[in-house]
């Protein structure tokens, strides 16, 4: 656990099981998660695609699909959010457990000026406050993500933004309420490589100097090994191997951790085949 | 932009002389002979001939057609030496029945039918989208069943069988209405709202139902959206949700629409104005059509055409406005 003694942890999750009704009775594509997030901690989940991972994250913000079943426990600092009502939860969301999506250019509404966006979570949850302060704010968010030329880019729309850009400008629509908790869900998997690290590093300074916990959900492992400092390893909907990040890369336990790792191509591997976990598992067609 | 404003006008041209050949065509070629029509009962071979040359009516086709034309633009003259009619600008020929210039008939009953169109916009517009908006956020529920129900039975329900029901319902039985008559809105505003009320609910019902099915359907489209997403993980309202981020991309196609609808309205709602009566477009072109006067139908035909070419044009106009990234020439 990354929680130290004297502290509690800002998230706990305990038994956490999302499930979504079928013909032939329930699917659970999470399935009792227990997992802890210390106060300016940074936990890595990662799995492959429907391991449950950004159900996981959904099921924190209360933003689950329709019909999606979700039990179990989440502690949000000392609150428990399973128990909040919509309204209550809504003055969360944002607030003080922000999220930032997978894909920068579908996730920001293409009709508004990306200083709307940014502005109108400040606009909602802060009372008595006029546009221009919330404008204000959104110039200032905008720099520390170090967009240049912030006065006058706050005006533009997502689409005169190059990926990169508009990844930042969903990160500062997160950093103008200076939340608690950040989750980042797959942040940098629509972008290329070159602007995946200037985003990495980005959240890495934003943890560093606003001391709130990053929950990063991705299927790179490259990706979490820069950021996190804590790991989960999901696959399908079970959490296969948590702890530390450095002892899983070093020293995995589990079978499926080790195949992940040995799934990121490294430079200094012999020249062969190209592993799968699919191959591995023997789910996948024959090999031709 | 200048481009694209260039390319759109000379599109328009296209289509309306195409328009204008193919009613002409029809009208004038496929009908029978206005002459003998004119000439009446008691009529002579001469007779007929004068008339004929009169209405230029001798010419080859293609002269007539020129004539025509250039008499939408510059205006044109009728008969020869002393019985010379001049026709100006836009000259779309005399009625058959009345002999009076087309233009100034349409011209005289635009406004009523004006009248109706705005209003029935309004309320289809106001109704649609909010009923719609609501079906959407509340899908599946029984809220979206009763008003999917609803539309059902307004698009189900002919204007000629809503008009005369309500007639027969708000004024006959109920009193609650005066009988449809002519009031200028200067003189009664009262009244004047009273007797295009009728007119403007049955118009706006058939309408209504259509677009809330079409809110609806978009809304539920972009509830999908990520940035629909987006906006609930920031914490905002449900309600600021629906309207900023999930109705406001989904009106985008409904523009569209209403920008043709609404022209078309303009050039006559042909049933409900004949139904209450009103002396608009519609019922010109109704009472034209029992008459066969042809100049009047091809005008009216016309102005029809002309109204939704243009309304076209002004949505695209529009649209960017409305949707950013159709801005021409504000990239960075």
């Amino acid at each position: 656990m990354t929680s130290t003694s004297d502290e509690r942890p800002l998230l706990r999750v305990r038994g956490l099981t999302v499930g979504f009704p079928t013909a032939a009775g329930t699917v659970d594509v999470v399935k009792s998660l227990d997992f802890d997030l210390a106060r300016g901690g940074a936990l890595g989940i990662v799995g492959e695609s429907g391991s449950g991972k950004s159900m996981t994250s959904l099921a924190i913000m209360g933003l689950l699909p329709k019909g999606a079943k979700r039990t179990g426990s989440i502690e949000f600092d000392g609150t428990e959010l399973s128990e909040l009502r919509e309204r209550e939860m809504q003055a969360v969301r944002g607030d003080r457990i922000a999220m930032v999506f997978q894909d920068p250019l579908s996730s920001l509404n293409p009709y508004y000026t990306v200083g709307t966006q940014i502005s109108e979570a400040y606009l909602s949850h802060r009372t008595g406050v006029t546009r221009r302060q919330a404008r204000k704010v959104a110039i200032e968010a905008m720099e520390r993500v170090h967009i240049r030329n912030a006065p006058r880019r706050v005006d533009h729309y997502p689409h005169q933004f190059s990926g990169g850009m508009r990844q930042r400008v969903m990160i500062a629509m997160t950093l103008s309420m200076e939340p608690d908790l950040i989750i980042a869900d797959e942040p940098t998997t629509a972008l290329d490589v070159t602007v995946q690290a200037q985003i990495l590093d980005l959240l890495a300074e934003i943890r560093r100097d606003t001391g709130a916990g990053l929950i990063l959900i991705t299927h790179d492992l490259a990706v979490v090994s820069e950021v996190a400092d804590h790991l989960i390893v999901m696959r399908e909907g079970d959490l296969v191997e948590q702890g530390a990040a450095e002892r899983i890369f070093c020293d995995p336990q589990e079978d499926y951790t080790r195949m992940l790792l040995d799934a990121v191509p490294r430079i200094d591997d012999e020249i062969g085949l190209l592993r799968t976990a699919a191959v591995e598992t023997g789910t996948a067609e024959e090999d031709r | 932009m200048i481009r694209f404003l260039v390319n759109r006008l000379l599109g328009m041209a296209v289509v309306l002389f195409l328009v204008c050949v193919f009613t002409y065509v029809i009208f004038f070629v496929l009908s029978p002979d206005p002459a003998v029509q004119i000439c009446g009962k008691n009529c002579t071979p001469e007779a007929i001939d004068r008339i004929r040359a009169n209405l230029g009516l001798d010419q080859p086709f293609w002269s007539q057609f020129w004539t025509f034309l250039t008499g939408l633009f510059a205006g044109r003259t009728y008969g020869t030496g002393a019985n010379l009619i001049d026709c100006a600008a836009p000259c779309l020929g005399y009625s058959f029945q009345s002999s009076q210039p087309v233009t100034e008939m349409i011209l005289q009953r635009l406004p009523v039918s004006a009248t109706v169109a705005i209003g029935a916009a309004v309320l289809w517009l106001l109704a649609g989208v909010s009923a719609g908006l609501v079906s959407a956020v509340r899908e599946g529920r029984f809220t979206d069943r009763f008003i999917t129900g609803l539309t059902l039975t307004g698009m189900s329900i002919p204007n000629y069988v809503l008009g005369l029901s309500l007639q027969f319902l708000l004024v006959v039985t109920l009193g609650w209405l005066p009988f449809p008559h002519a009031v200028a809105f200067g003189d009664d505003p009262v009244q004047w709202f009273a007797n295009f009320l009728m007119p403007w609910i049955v118009l706006s019902i058939g309408a209504a139902a259509v677009y809330t099915r079409l809110t609806r359907a978009n809304v539920i489209e972009t509830l999908q959206e990520n940035y629909v997403r987006t906006a609930r993980a920031k914490g905002l309202r449900p309600g600021l949700v629906w309207r900023r981020h999930a109705l406001r991309p989904a009106l985008t196609p409904i523009v569209t629409i209403f920008g043709m609808d609404f022209a078309g309205l303009l050039g006559g709602a042909l049933i409900t104005e004949t139904v209450f009566g009103l002396n608009g477009v519609g019922k010109l072109a109704a009472d034209s059509i029992t008459k066969n006067d042809q100049p009047v139908i091809m005008g009216v035909t016309l102005l029809a055409a002309f109204l939704v070419v243009v309304g076209n044009m002004i949505v695209d106009l529009l649209y960017t406005t409305i949707d950013p990234r159709v801005r021409v020439g504000s990239a960075t």
